[in-house]
């Protein structure tokens, strides 16, 4: 903006004999000072109504196909890791489960901060609907590049306790965005490395945001050690606002194991 | 101010407003991948934890 001004300053002068020679009869004005104030807090003005539009819209579009991107080749990674190591290794051949074993889980080691472990589906927002989640629930590290954050400390998924998870409910890919719309007993997904853990969905809740109790080990219960694996997902609420939170609570089901191949409840379709 | 951004961009009319197209369109990729998200991330809370 600063060099703005001093090329209007001395292309007035040259421009001058110019436009009499090529016979214009109307000279330059010369820029005022209102004129380029005007100017920039236009600038500023249309800048400003951008940003709105793409907090509230175009990043989400952008962020979104990102996030689903990311995951997608997180999973596809994790695969093909599974059948490099299932090749080169044939002769630890491991007795194939059958389709509605009850496998115990494999339960990870807690996740670095912004390390990234898992994969959650939720097949009622789309058999595509699938996003990384990684350790950490900082908004720099976690929230806003990634997608999903694990509460440090909690339960890892499959573990006796409680896998507690944050996201966005709007804007930075919105990943929790549709959390209200979730039906009882909904299928949500999560993939790692080892295989697939479903959850089914329970209830909503919602909560202040000091309510730490919705992460322990038994949501709600302090001072209860775990007697069950739950899965709590929080998120903001109204939304476009940080007055409360919007809590969903999940219990564990089953765990396929990645040489049993992926469960059925990733597949089907949510009815 | 962009008066003066049409005087120096060099060229017949068309190429200027061709100039000034690629530069609109450089300014918002910079605003939507950098400046933006630096923008929202520092300076918009946006809380979705329990703490």
């Amino acid at each position: 903006m600063d060099d703005a001004s001093s090329p209007l300053g001395t292309g007035t002068d040259e421009a001058a004999p110019q436009l009499r020679d090529r016979g214009q009869a109307r000279p330059r004005r010369r820029a005022s000072v209102v004129g380029i104030l005007g100017e920039i807090l236009i600038t500023l003005g249309v800048v400003t109504l951008l940003f709105v539009a793409w907090q509230l819209w175009i990043g989400d579009v952008i962020y979104g196909a990102e996030r689903g991107a990311q995951a997608a080749e997180q999973s596809e990674l994790w695969q093909s890791e599974y059948e490099e190591h299932a090749e080169a290794a044939p002769q630890v051949t491991e007795t194939p489960a059958p389709a509605d074993a009850t496998v115990d889980p494999v339960i990870l080691a807690q996740p670095a901060d912004a390390q990234i472990f898992g994969i959650m589906w939720i097949p009622r927002f789309g058999t595509d609907y699938h996003v990384n989640i990684a350790g950490g629930v900082t908004r720099a590290n976690t929230l806003d590049p990634i997608g999903i954050g694990h509460y440090p400390g909690t339960q890892m998924p499959g573990e006796m306790g409680n896998f507690a998870v944050a996201a966005h409910r709007t804007t930075w890919g919105k990943p929790f965005n549709r959390i209200a719309e979730i039906h009882v007993g909904d299928a949500i997904v999560i993939e790692t490395p080892d295989g697939w853990y479903t959850y089914r969905f329970r209830t909503l809740e919602y909560v202040q945001p000091s309510a730490i109790e919705v992460i322990l080990p038994v949501p709600q219960e302090v001072g209860v050690s775990a007697n069950d694996r739950y899965l709590t997902m929080t998120s903001c609420s109204p939304m476009y606002s940080m007055t409360e939170r919007i809590v969903g609570y999940s219990a564990f089901e089953s765990f396929t194991p990645r040489s049993a191949g992926a469960p059925a409840s990733l597949t089907v379709a949510a009815a | 101010m962009y008066a003066g951004l049409w005087h120096i961009l060099p060229g017949p009319w068309w190429l200027r407003v061709l100039l000034i197209v690629i530069l609109a369109i450089a300014v918002i990729y910079g605003l939507f991948f950098y400046v933006f998200p630096w923008v929202s991330s520092t300076l918009l809370p946006q809380d979705v934890t329990v703490a």
